[in-house]
């Protein structure tokens, strides 16, 4: 979240599209509900069906599967035809001005520059015009043909309502209520918010529809306000926190790219990852400081080629990895707290690949499906189908299987970040059931044997582990205040640690800081861990209304600051846009108010660079027009399962993603009905957790597949019904549940359906059910290949 | 002392359903396990070990299309219950408070208060052969503390607190919802059986939550309550009387058939 759960009450307008807020981010609703009551906010959802958060909102618009951009496409360009954008805030704090290179070109779904072969862009023909000494070349009038408002207005002048309502469905009565609604927030004095989940990013174009909402909040400026924003709302109490310690392949912690082999030395790293201008230029400090938290008796110049190399380009994620494990390329595994088997997309396949490993160590509250992928019930299916060799019984199958039992949140303590970056510290409620442990211990007792394995040893190339720093006490429970106080920072001397760091701005590139994680640095200055901060007072500035900041309850990161951006949130010289949600301004000497600004202290708006609110960027503005892997403005693509042809381009889907399993792309002769895949209030995620809970699995006893009555009464499917669900990867049986909440969508004339399965079941548990993802394709986006669990085609008959 | 009790606002409630969780954990009443009919709703009504249940209705109408409206359901703590009334062994009281409290240690089972209930609450246990409903968690507010449920609802749907004070909340509510998108909000509870312990905020009319519009106590009811009951005290001889009488007939009965008898087992 660039703002924070709270914050939702500061708003004029929610638009929640992409997520079920209602079902999955209960708390979301008590701060909508206070905007509602307090400041007569107005709550739109657009999604594919009529769920728990539409029941509770404003506005319900429907949107077919995978249609985002064209339904956020038609928003653009409606603002910008009846100039309803906040034309101040767009000039100066957008890169809406700037003017790019006249090799930028769009074509029929392509930009310039597409390779396709590498089915990948030369993004440099999307560069922005320079002058000579490197400034950027740009029009305040932004009347130029090529500034990119200019751009931006033409890209989506396509997208007007007639042709935006034939491509997702949306009835035009509702979508013209949409943006009634929603673009009222382009006043300087309003903020409209924008809550998105796995419904936005689950898609081969989820990064896109990301940059369709920040285009969009950037037009009607709402970013860096109090109730504005971008808002991801995470499905897990600490998936915040595992991204910022990079649980992806790609990063380091704190965002610092992974190191690949063209990066032969830390010097080219440096060189290659480090930008000239915005805040990321001190990335050599960050870089040298996590280096040094590492090995901090070696040369960060020697210590770097401890790190892992990635072989350049190579994908690591999820799928590749499973991919590459159904290939036999992978011995061995670690599977912490991850149920694949239930929750990976094409489980079956996911299920086989398993059976392809030596080895496999799964550490987890109890057995879960993954743990026992090896057994009978797992290999039980409910029709012949087999597409992956599946059907291993524990006698073929060659894998050793070690489980290690973990205990729960409530009995260990540590800190968890939560969507809107605050680091909270938990404390321990109950101690662990039976040889249970906490994670942080199993980690901690794995590297002190592995580093006793290595002990004596001269060799070089077991130096990573040999001089790796890892002094947080001697088996057991390893010092979690020391571990806390690395991630904060500290001095370096003669390769000891020596006196805590305030903040980030405090890391230097020589050697003599170390901190394991620079956004973190800040969380423990001197003696206090901020983490652990509970006061609940929600503290004015003088002369200003509080806006639930609440300062001083735990830290968040970046340096404490509750919402990023936050200098948008003043006018360009410097006084708030609205003065009863006030969240930093200019008073003649210092940016002050209720939130640490997001900009340097006493920069006075009218000194160079004094308007650039966006630090991070090299550019150091917002980004409407924005380099990514399919293209510098989002373009709606269809789906890559579509029942439909791409009315706006005649690309037949992304152009720039991977196709794993090109002969797995189910077509609409076999499959013509939609599916998609969510949770519900009751289970959570895989539902290891939930399914083993007697009183939860009594709400939610079985897997259920929603559909119209429209589509029950053509496939002759009763409510109740069991029925099995087809996709060419697989089958599932399910429980209908025929519902006036679906209904057939109307697609250019055409009647599609759509059906809606939940994917928490597996064999375990008190309430059991096939996995839903035994459907779901091996196909991703194409920055993040992140799976598009969320739009594919499928097929349903009753069992 | 004033009356507390639960105002529910459907308004807020997105029916995530941890109210009916946390009643469970405070009373330890196990999970009663059906299978999936076809609604979110998977009990069809409470049971002896479910004292609370959201009810999901879906409704479609033309010109508004579908709406989903949810309602938390429960005993509705009635300041004149019924049970009561036709408890014949005074299984039921009121806590001074406003909460109708039910005994086991007293109740014989007989289920007379499910039949005489206008809500239907009160359920039969069968394992332990007695009644069981929610007790607002007296228990907990004796001791200071809200209801398990409000005090896990997340959203504010639940609030707990004076009745007087809740009633004048609700009405502020009602003018809102009314002013914004509810041409037919109302209270429900204020005036219902003579006002009931348990407030409803509703964003339409009680028919469309399930909820009886004018619920009223069977008519029977009042003639056990006036005329059986006060005489209860020399119904017992009566009773008494009549065994006796039936003791003494069955006995001759069967002395005159003490041939078939041989080797009874008395």
């Amino acid at each position: 979240m660039t703002n924070h759960w709270n914050d939702l009450k500061n708003t004029d307008c929610c638009l929640i599209i992409g997520s079920n807020a209602a079902e999955n981010h209960p708390i979301s609703f008590k701060w909508l509900t206070e905007a509602r009551e307090k400041r007569g906010a107005k709550i739109i959802h657009v999604d594919p069906r009529f769920t728990r958060t539409s029941a509770r909102s404003d506005i319900y618009a429907p949107i077919r599967p995978g249609t985002d951009i064209a339904f956020i496409g038609g928003m653009i360009n409606y603002i910008l035809e009846n100039k309803l954008y906040h034309e101040e805030y767009v000039r100066e704090y957008t890169n809406a001005t700037f003017i790019v290179k006249d090799t930028y070109d769009f074509n029929d779904g392509l930009f310039s520059g597409y390779d396709p072969v590498q089915r990948k862009y030369d993004k440099n023909q999307w560069a922005y015009e320079m002058t000579e000494d490197g400034q950027y070349v740009k029009d305040m009038t932004m009347q130029h043909p090529r500034c990119v408002l200019q751009l931006l207005k033409k890209h989506f002048s396509r997208y007007d309502i007639k042709t935006v309502c034939k491509i997702t469905g949306t009835p035009e009565n509702k979508y013209l209520e949409v943006l009634k609604t929603y673009c009222t927030t382009g006043a300087p004095d309003k903020a409209g918010t924008i809550m998105y989940a796995m419904g936005t990013t689950q898609h081969t174009v989820g990064t896109q529809n990301v940059r369709s909402y920040a285009i969009l909040q950037l037009l009607l400026g709402n970013m860096g306000k109090p109730g504005g924003g971008v808002n991801a709302l995470r499905g897990e109490s600490n998936v915040q926190g595992s991204t910022d310690w990079a649980l992806l392949y790609h990063i380091l912690p704190g965002y610092l790219a992974s190191p690949q082999a063209k990066h032969k030395d830390l010097k080219t790293y440096l060189e290659m990852e480090t930008p000239k201008t915005g805040y990321w230029k001190n990335k050599p400090k960050f870089m040298v400081s996590f280096l040094k938290s590492y090995w901090m008796q070696d040369d960060p110049e020697k210590s770097y080629h401890y790190l892992p190399k990635r072989e350049n380009n190579k994908n690591y994620s999820h799928i590749a990895m499973f991919e590459a494990m159904y290939k036999n390329e992978i011995e061995g595994l670690f599977i912490w707290g991850s149920n694949p088997i239930v929750g990976g997309p094409n489980a079956n396949k996911e299920q086989a690949a398993l059976a392809k490993l030596k080895w496999m160590v799964a550490i987890d509250l109890w057995q879960t499906e993954t743990s026992e992928f090896w057994t009978y019930k797992a290999a039980d299916r409910p029709t012949d189908k087999d597409e992956y060799g599946t059907n291993l019984t524990p006698d073929k199958i060659q894998t050793e299987v070690f489980f290690l039992p973990a205990c729960a949140s409530f009995e260990k303590e540590g800190s968890v970040s939560n969507s809107g970056r605050w680091m909270q510290y938990r404390w321990k409620a109950a101690d662990p059931v039976g040889e249970s442990r906490a994670d942080l211990e199993i980690v901690h007792d794995l590297m002190l044997r592995i580093k006793k394995l290595y002990q004596g040893s001269t060799k070089p190339q077991d130096e990573p582990i040999t001089h790796l720093t890892w002094d947080y006490g001697p088996e057991g429970h390893p010092d979690i205040d020391k571990i806390a106080r690395e991630i904060n920072g500290f001095t370096v001397i003669n390769g000891k640690p020596g006196k805590q760091i305030a903040n980030f701005t405090k890391l230097a590139d020589d050697g003599s800081t170390a901190c394991s994680n620079w956004i973190y640095s800040g969380c423990y200055p001197d003696n206090e861990y901020l983490a652990k901060r509970r006061d609940n007072r929600d503290i004015a500035y003088p002369g200003t209304k509080p806006i639930g900041s609440y300062s001083n309850w735990a830290w968040c990161w970046p340096v404490n600051r509750r919402i990023l951006y936050n200098r948008c949130s003043a006018t360009p010289d410097g006084r708030p846009w609205d003065k009863e949600r006030v969240s930093i301004f200019w008073d003649g000497s210092a940016w002050v108010g209720n939130d640490v600004p997001d900009f340097a202290k006493n920069k006075n708006p009218n000194e160079p660079g004094g308007k650039n609110a966006f630090i991070m960027r090299p550019e150091e503005v917002g980004c409407i027009f924005s380099a990514c892997a399919e293209g510098p403005f989002p373009e709606h693509y269809e789906p890559w399962e579509s029942p439909v042809k791409n009315l706006l381009n005649s690309q037949p889907f992304n152009p720039a993603i991977v196709e794993w399993e090109p002969k797995k792309r189910g077509t609409t002769d076999k499959y013509p009905i939609i599916g998609t895949t969510y949770r519900v209030s009751e289970h959570w995620q895989s539902g290891v957790m939930t399914r083993m809970q007697p009183w939860l699995a009594e709400l939610v006893p079985d897997v259920f597949v929603e559909m119209s009555e429209e589509l029950a009464k053509e496939k002759g499917i009763r409510n109740g019904d069991k029925v099995i669900i087809m996709t060419t990867r697989g089958d599932i049986k399910a429980v209908a549940c025929v519902t006036k909440r679906f209904k057939p969508l109307n697609v250019a004339g055409k009647k599609i359906h759509h059906i809606g399965v939940l994917w928490h079941f597996g064999f375990n548990g008190y309430a059991t059910g096939d996995p839903a993802n035994r459907l779901t394709p091996h196909v991703g986006d194409a920055n993040t290949t992140i799976p598009e669990y969320k739009a594919w085609l499928c097929n349903i008959r009753r069992a | 002392m004033a009356n507390l009790t639960n105002l529910y606002d459907v308004s807020k409630c997105t029916a995530c359903r941890a109210c009916q969780v946390a009643c469970k954990n405070w009373n330890q009443l196990p999970a009663a396990i059906e299978p999936f009919k076809g609604n979110y709703q998977t009990h069809e009504d409470t049971n002896g070990d479910t004292y609370t249940i959201v009810r999901f209705i879906e409704h479609e109408d033309p010109v508004g299309g579908v709406t989903w409206n949810f309602l938390k359901y429960q005993c509705m703590h009635c300041s004149d219950p019924a049970c009561m009334k036709v408890c014949p062994r005074g299984a039921y009281s009121k806590t001074e408070w406003g909460a109708t409290i039910h005994d086991p240690d007293k109740c014989i089972g007989c289920q007379y208060c499910t039949y005489a209930c206008p809500f239907g609450i009160p359920k039969y246990r069968e394992r332990e052969d007695k009644v069981a409903k929610c007790t607002l968690c007296a228990d907990r507010v004796e001791e200071g503390m809200q209801p398990a449920c409000a005090a896990t609802c997340p959203t504010g749907a639940l609030k707990f607190g004076d009745r007087y004070e809740l009633l004048q909340y609700a009405e502020e509510r009602v003018n809102f919802l009314r002013a914004n998108g509810y041409p037919n909000a109302t209270i429900y509870g204020k005036l219902e059986l003579g006002g009931l312990n348990k407030i409803y905020i509703l964003t339409d009319t009680p028919d469309k939550f399930g909820l009886p519009v004018d619920p009223k106590i069977p008519g029977q009811i009042p003639f056990w309550q006036d005329i059986v009951q006060p005489y209860f005290g020399w119904l017992i001889p009566l009773a008494l009387a009549g065994s006796a009488v039936s003791f003494v007939t069955t006995r001759l009965l069967a002395n005159k058939h003490k041939e078939n008898k041989k080797g009874g087992h008395e």
